[in-house]
């Protein structure tokens, strides 16, 4: 099992954001230019933390920003933001995030697999660091094992 | 045994977490039922639960519990999952 293609349309370097909202609708909007979630699973993925808090900053520097399964989602998929400066989601361990990951999913079923490769890649723990400094689309997908 | 992982929205995170605990497990040759659940299916998933791994936003919301509830900070990091597990089953 490897991840979904990542189109190069799901893969933003160097994107500026503000605040953490900015940062987790440019990666929305990344999924929606790659065809893999329509434009208001952004809103969806900002409510999540709204509603839960910034527990999607599950590793130093890294956010793993989601919704539900559910009709704003197109097809299984990912999104890769780098940001140009790191903002602060309020998490007690791992702020200042500078990578931020958006993940689809269709059903809540097929997903295990899916988040089975991102332990893959990230149980490595210099791949965020790899992924932050990453300057262009071809080293994100070299990183992610998508080449 | 059974172990569930809980985030907000059962998939993701609390997979995340799933996929690593069964691994971190494997190592220690250990063998348990790993649920990934979010907040709403709780009560019925981690009814017979004897562990709950989380992150620190959601222990309030976790309620009464007979669980041990593991709190991770990095989910990538096995080795502190590995540590974390240890202890709970001592």
């Amino acid at each position: 099992m490897s991840l979904p293609p990542l189109p190069d349309d799901a893969v933003v370097i160097g994107a500026e954001a503000a605040d953490w909202r900015a940062a987790v609708r440019v990666a929305g909007a990344a999924l929606a230019a790659a065809g893999i979630a329509r434009p208001g699973y952004a809103g969806e993925m900002v409510r999540m933390i709204e509603e839960h808090g910034p527990y999607v900053v599950i590793a130093p520097g890294l956010a793993l920003a989601h919704a539900r399964p559910g009709p704003e989602v197109v097809k299984d998929g990912l999104a890769v933001v780098t940001l140009a400066a790191p903002v602060d989601f309020g998490h007690p361990y791992n702020d200042p995030v500078s990578v931020v990951l958006a993940l689809a999913v269709a059903s809540g079923d097929a997903h295990i697999a899916l988040v089975a490769e991102l332990a893959n890649i990230f149980n490595d723990s210099s791949a965020i660091e790899q992924l932050a400094a990453a300057k262009t689309v071809e080293e994100v997908h070299r990183i992610m094992g998508a080449e | 045994m059974k172990i569930v992982a809980i985030c907000g929205a059962g998939i993701g995170s609390s997979g995340i977490l799933k996929v690593n605990t069964e691994r971190v497990l494997n190592r220690l040759g250990l063998e348990a039922d790993v649920t990934a659940a979010h907040l709403k299916t709780l009560s019925t998933d981690a009814a017979d639960a004897q562990i709950i791994l989380t992150s620190p936003e959601f222990v309030d919301a976790i309620g009464p519990t007979r669980a041990d509830i593991i709190i991770v900070e990095n989910y990538f990091d096995t080795d502190e999952l590995s540590r974390k597990l240890q202890a709970a089953l001592e």
